[in-house]
């Protein structure tokens, strides 16, 4: 019989007012007995319509069942037939816009929690299943990756298990791109990735940092001179944006990436960390998306009073509703229907003040959301020595740059067919690198195509 | 591992550092930097490349220890190994069709301006050098500049060796004295690049310099190394790291690379205690 509790299973997380002033993650995850309970809310549906919001297609309803049945692994097994990253995914995915989004207990009441029950097993098998995958035989046949991100993760994970030989590059000194430069240790703890990462390498994968695709080695010479026969484009959509209002390369003025990574990749909260970072009194984070977020909720954690400075209003928050939930309860301030429209400094170039206009939703443009529109006169300062810049990103131009043949659109994205092929042979794309800025899971989706893609044709040739 | 293959010092505070990197020594382009990190918790610094051998893969770099960093990076000897050691990243300075430059080199920057200036030397173009330090104790690499300029000036601040003053006078004596000049290139402190590109301007002279900025990726990623160049905002690390020194906003690229002197300050103290009580 199906627990018909129309609520979700409620996440323990550490109180918003300790964890506010520190790194640890949030969310602590189910116990076993809140596993089984919120399992049993799943009514293992014949056709799963859950499963058409997971651009993976993980095998929902089966591996609930599992959970129900307490055999924890058996659940996990089934998870990682589809996914590369569960206790990334349990963590990070918009659930309530893919899986959760189409469960029929959604309907009336709230759908099962299919992101808690996906962490939970993934951390029940990283806590009890200390055994590295076996590298499987080799198949002689060599695929690069560039990027170490979700997209090359996921990709260079199923080429290897097929037997490719696959090396991945990365030109930060650590691997996992985003999941350890911009999402920060308390939603997304680091030491997750890592395990992730080692078992990519059981798996025989060679991760070479500190290589710049496009500077140390081009995509050329990885094809011409290193002699693999496909290479996988996931360099991600790193490059900043920044307003174009005065007084925006004051000191105290950041990208949301330069915040971020100065925090969770160079941990420059840590006393043991040579890497400065200000600690900021009083910030404004502009925009309104996870980035936003995360940046928010980081500035806060080191001790400021924080803006979210954002033009459209409160329901327009691109971000998900989850981490705005958890910016508010740890005391961020959301200033919506506000933009930026100059910086101000003292004679130092420091940051005291940064002017804001009230804004107004008018008709809906081209993206669908309502336009914000300026009020006349309605401009106010205030005082704050931090702006942080949470704008989006774009892709980063350096392989543009440095590679012949390759298309790519006017926004910079590489241009790919259904399967992740580009304009060129044997060369492959996908996440953020084609899409612009958009989430883990898809990035992951789009790994996952290439490497079927790169799989098939590599055979057909052999 | 990126191994130091050779640690030579050139003077008390100012160390040539020859590491092995092959696939950086491949490509390296004189104007072109790196970006190192001495052990775990360091942090990442970038440094512009004084030169390069793809025979023993080898990239060289010279080091003022000035900060905690460069003072641990001083700590290490000859068959150590570098944490990390990426690049090379900017773009190369471009060097062609000079016909008579002058190359203006300030302390440890001619460290970088030396293999600029054998570039244009080496392309046919005649090269007067202008090489200032703030005393004898921090002169490097004169018999390189002399070997391949055409007129070399050595400046000390204090006068203990060759004339006393500031390269921006020794480079207006040699403008007034009739020499045309295809471009100047300053590489050296900003306060110095920014004199250097001062003085040129009334005079028309199209001036090249190459800024070292703040920054952490060197791919184009964090955007701290931004400059407001011409009016438009620029990333050192992918537009760079070569400017139009009449073009930068000086004020505003001096300010944002004090950023975070304090915590250096501090940081640099910590180091030195750390590594006294290390040493007894």
């Amino acid at each position: 019989m199906p627990n018909m509790s129309l609520a979700k299973n409620p996440m323990p997380s550490q109180d918003p007012q300790v964890r506010n002033k520190n790194f640890d993650e949030v969310a602590l995850g189910y116990t076993k007995e809140q596993a089984i309970d919120e399992a049993q809310r799943c009514l293992n549906c014949k056709n799963p319509f859950c499963m058409k919001g997971c651009p993976v297609m993980v095998h929902i309803p089966e591996f609930i069942a599992q959970i129900a049945a307490g055999n924890f692994e058996e659940a996990y097994q089934i998870i990682a037939k589809t996914s590369a990253l569960p206790a990334v995914c349990g963590r990070v995915c918009p659930q309530e816009s893919q899986c959760e989004k189409y469960c029929v207990r959604g309907i009336k009441g709230e759908p099962v929690g299919i992101g808690r029950l996906e962490r939970f097993v993934a951390d029940w098998h990283n806590d009890n299943n200390k055994e590295l995958p076996e590298k499987p035989e080799s198949n002689g046949h060599k695929v690069a990756v560039v990027g170490s991100g979700p997209a090359g993760l996921t990709c260079a994970g199923d080429l290897a298990r097929l037997g490719y030989e696959v090396t991945v590059f990365e030109a930060l000194h650590l691997a996992g791109g985003v999941l350890v430069y911009g999402i920060p240790e308390f939603r997304l703890p680091k030491a997750i990735v890592q395990k992730e990462v080692e078992g990519l390498k059981a798996l025989g994968v060679t991760i070479a940092t500190d290589t710049v695709i496009g500077r140390t080695i081009t995509i050329d010479e990885l094809q011409d001179e290193y002699g693999f026969e496909a290479v996988f484009i996931g360099s991600g959509a790193g490059l900043p944006m920044f307003m174009d209002i005065p007084g925006i390369n004051y000191r105290g003025v950041y990208s949301a990436n330069e915040f971020l990574t100065r925090i969770n990749l160079m941990k420059a909260y840590l006393p043991e960390s040579d890497t400065p970072i200000q600690r900021p009194r009083t910030v404004a984070v502009v925009g309104g998306g996870n980035v936003a977020m995360d940046a928010a909720r980081c500035a806060k954690r080191l001790g400021a009073e924080v803006y979210i400075v954002y033009r459209r209003g409160m329901e327009e928050l691109p971000a998900r509703k989850e981490e705005v939930e958890h910016a508010e309860e740890e005391g961020i301030i959301f200033k919506t229907l506000h933009n930026p429209v100059e910086i101000f400094a003292d004679e130092n170039d420091d940051v005291n003040r940064v002017r804001c206009i009230r804004m107004e939703l008018g008709e809906p443009d081209a993206s669908g959301r309502r336009r914000p529109i300026e009020i006349p006169g309605s401009e106010f300062d205030i005082d704050v020595d931090c702006v942080i810049m949470a704008l989006g990103t774009s892709p980063n131009p350096l392989i543009k740059d440095t590679t012949k043949g390759l298309e790519f659109n006017r926004k910079g994205c590489i241009v790919v067919n259904e399967d992740g092929l580009t304009s060129r042979e044997g060369v492959y794309a996908g996440g953020d690198a084609v899409t612009g800025a958009a989430t883990v899971i898809l990035a992951m989706g789009a790994g996952k195509t290439a490497a079927k893609a790169i799989d098939e044709a590599i055979r057909a040739r052999a | 591992m990126f191994r130091i293959v050779r640690k030579e010092a050139l003077q008390p505070a100012v160390t040539l550092y020859e590491i092995e990197a092959p696939l950086i020594a491949k490509k390296a382009q004189p104007g072109q930097f790196i970006i190192l990190r001495v052990d775990e918790n360091g942090e990442r610094i970038p440094i512009t490349i004084h030169d390069y051998d793809i025979e023993k893969g080898t990239v060289t770099i010279i080091v003022q220890t000035i900060g905690a960093t460069t003072a641990k990076l001083a700590m290490l000897n000859q068959g150590d190994c570098l944490q990390d050691f990426v690049g090379p990243l900017g773009k190369a300075t471009e060097t062609e069709g000079r016909k008579k430059v002058a190359v203006v080199g300030g302390g440890v920057g001619c460290a970088i301006a030396y293999p600029v200036l054998k570039k244009f030397h080496d392309d046919g173009a005649e090269v007067h050098a202008i090489i200032g330090f703030r005393s004898k104790e921090l002169l490097i690499l004169e018999e390189e500049f002399r070997a391949a300029s055409d007129v070399l000036v050595v400046c000390t601040d204090d006068g203990s060796y060759g004339r006393k003053g500031l390269v921006t006078e020794a480079l207006k004596e040699l403008i007034d004295a009739g020499n045309k000049y295809d471009e100047v290139f300053a590489i050296g402190p900003m306060v110095m690049m920014k004199f250097v590109s001062k003085t040129t301007e009334p005079y028309g002279i199209p001036t090249t310099v190459s800024m070292s900025p703040i920054m952490i990726d060197g791919t184009g990623m964090c955007g701290g190394c931004r400059l407001s160049v011409g009016g438009e905002t620029k990333f050192a690390c992918v537009d760079g790291p070569d400017f139009d020194g009449h073009k930068v906003d000086w004020n505003i690229a001096v300010k944002r690379n004090q950023m975070y002197s304090e915590f250096e300050k501090h940081k640099y103290e910590e180091t030195c205690n750390l590594l006294k009580k290390e040493a007894q």
